[in-house]
């Protein structure tokens, strides 16, 4: 039988966000979507050891975007930066049960708040040069562009 | 399932009166109203009964004016289709308001793609239809204007009567489509001067895939459906007696009950209305008194609709709609909330309530407070 709504492992993180709210100062800070789009996603990470120390996120969205959010900050966790850059919004749907097929574009914008708080960290720290970050497919939101990715 | 249901715009209960009188045509007196022998003519009086039921709730003048249905989307395809392919020789040009259900707007789309010109006239922010650009879209080779009675998500009732007084001293066709409207405010075809009328079962507490389009006699329409010629060959197919009886019976009680439940219900909303605005940032969209009675319509800044829907039903066995892109099938929000000029991000916020039967006075600091702690809970999350 096809999936109807969300998976138990969605509405229980949406029910139940993990690392909800606000790093202050953060060692690093990414900010995903748009509120025109109907999602908007904010992570702040501390990092020691090279490690995502301490995770935060805040999300303006439907269900599945608080899910996503809830969980990709669970996944990051205390993994080494260069792990939590490899979690891919894939993984995170896969994690979670699953995302019904209109959510996986649209909502499904976790994974890319953490690498965007990664990245502001590398290149706060001189790893990387501002022009070096990879631009995450899609969903920026930007004037004119559709919110469909 | 206990709870607190408040979404009957989108499914009703069956009145249990309607499921004992139309369940017997379930089994012991089924039958095809086409058929000559007895079982066939007890199931053709059925449904003559039925008619005149849902006749007698519009006032429509004879019964044979009623055709029966298969919900309100087969009404609406058959008033618009039917009106536009009759008169196409007339003219090419269709009207309706830009906040008419997806049943009118699409068959127009799609009679568009075939070389017909579709004009949407625009509302003003309490959903009400500008009755200037109206008049100013109307000509001669306007063959069609659909203008709702009443929007599901807005709850606003459009001043129908100066609608059809516009349309016809041009001479001009005008559909209603009344789902929403019917046994919620009294409406009569011939005071109101309505040449199609759309009506649906299940919103009138009977059961669903049944519903009715009101043909002002005298008016031509072609069918889009072809098969054995049911319904003055407008809507072909057996006839779905269990369901078409029991729309009868719902009419028949809805006609009976509207005034008082309307009343009723309309002291309930009132109450939600003020408690729920008490929320900071929270908004009535629709017209603040020309509204259904039933029906509570909000918008709440910095939080999306789906995630209100869902804590409302998951936290506290609450159920209502909402108009959110991230709720529907295309990711679009709604376009009633776009057409009363609200921006994208206002349009997520929103919450519908439509109350019914099961809905007390009691619940109402109930479902207050259920809103006021949804609220705080999704803006404790957002970022916004």
């Amino acid at each position: 039988m096809a999936q109807i709504g969300y998976s138990k492992e969605v509405m229980e993180h949406f029910m139940n966000p993990r690392n909800v709210g606000v790093i202050e100062s953060p060692d690093g800070y990414g900010k995903v979507g748009n509120p025109v789009c109907g999602d908007l996603m904010e992570i702040f990470i501390k990092v020691n050891d090279n490690k995502v120390d301490d995770i935060k996120f805040r999300t303006f969205g439907c269900g599945s975007a608080i899910a996503v959010s809830s969980m990709v900050t669970e996944m990051a966790k205390g993994q080494p930066l260069e792990e939590a850059m490899k979690i891919t919004r894939k993984d995170v749907a896969d994690k979670l049960g699953g995302l019904p097929p209109q959510k996986m574009h649209c909502s499904n914008l976790g994974a890319d708040a953490l690498h965007a708080a990664i990245n502001n960290y590398w290149v706060k720290i001189g790893k990387i040069k501002p022009e070096e970050v990879k631009t995450e497919e899609g969903h920026d939101g930007e004037e004119g562009e559709s919110c469909e990715t | 399932m206990c709870g607190i249901y408040l979404d009957y715009q989108s499914a009703c209960p069956v009145d249990p009166r309607v499921q004992e009188f139309a369940g017997r045509f379930l089994g012991r007196d089924f039958g095809n109203p086409s058929a000559l022998h007895s079982r066939g003519l007890a199931a053709k009086a059925a449904l003559e009964e039925a008619r005149a039921h849902v006749a007698e709730l519009i006032n429509a003048e004879g019964q044979q004016s009623v055709i029966l249905t298969t919900g309100a989307t087969q009404a609406n395809n058959l008033a618009i289709r039917g009106a536009a392919l009759r008169n196409a020789a007339k003219g090419k040009k269709l009207l309706a308001s830009k906040i008419e259900h997806i049943s009118v707007l699409n068959p127009m789309k799609d009679l568009k793609k075939g070389g017909f010109d579709l004009t949407l006239v625009p509302v003003d922010r309490t959903g009400v239809i500008d009755l200037v650009a109206l008049e100013g879209e109307l000509g001669q080779e306007t063959i069609l204007t659909s203008v709702m009675y009443a929007n599901s998500e807005i709850g606003t009732v459009q001043p129908i009567k100066e609608v059809s007084e516009i349309v016809h001293e041009k001479g001009l066709l005008l559909h209603v489509d009344a789902t929403a409207a019917a046994g919620k405010i009294p409406i009569d075809v011939q005071k109101d001067g309505i040449d199609l009328l759309t009506l649906s079962s299940n919103d009138l507490y009977g059961p669903q895939g049944a519903g009715a389009l009101y043909v002002r006699p005298g008016v031509r329409i072609q069918p889009v459906l072809f098969g054995g010629g049911q319904e003055r060959g407008l809507s072909s197919g057996t006839e779905n007696l269990y369901a078409l009886a029991g729309f009868g019976e719902a009419a028949r009680l809805a006609r009976l009950k509207r005034a008082e439940e309307g009343l009723r219900l309309q002291a309930i909303r009132d109450a939600l209305i003020q408690e729920i605005l008490k929320i900071d940032e929270s908004y009535l969209t629709g017209h603040p008194t020309k509204r259904l009675p039933h029906h509570a319509s909000f918008r709440f800044s910095r939080i999306e609709g789906e995630s209100i829907l869902l804590t409302m039903d998951a936290m506290f066995n609450i159920q209502v709609s909402t108009g959110s892109a991230c709720s529907s099938r295309t990711l679009e929000p709604s376009h009633v909330l776009l057409a009363i000029g609200l921006k994208h991000e206002e349009a997520h916020g929103s919450m519908v309530i439509t109350l019914g039967r099961e809905n007390n006075s009691d619940q109402i600091p109930v479902i207050a407070n259920a809103a006021k702690k949804t609220v705080e809970r999704l803006r404790a999350l957002s970022p916004l």
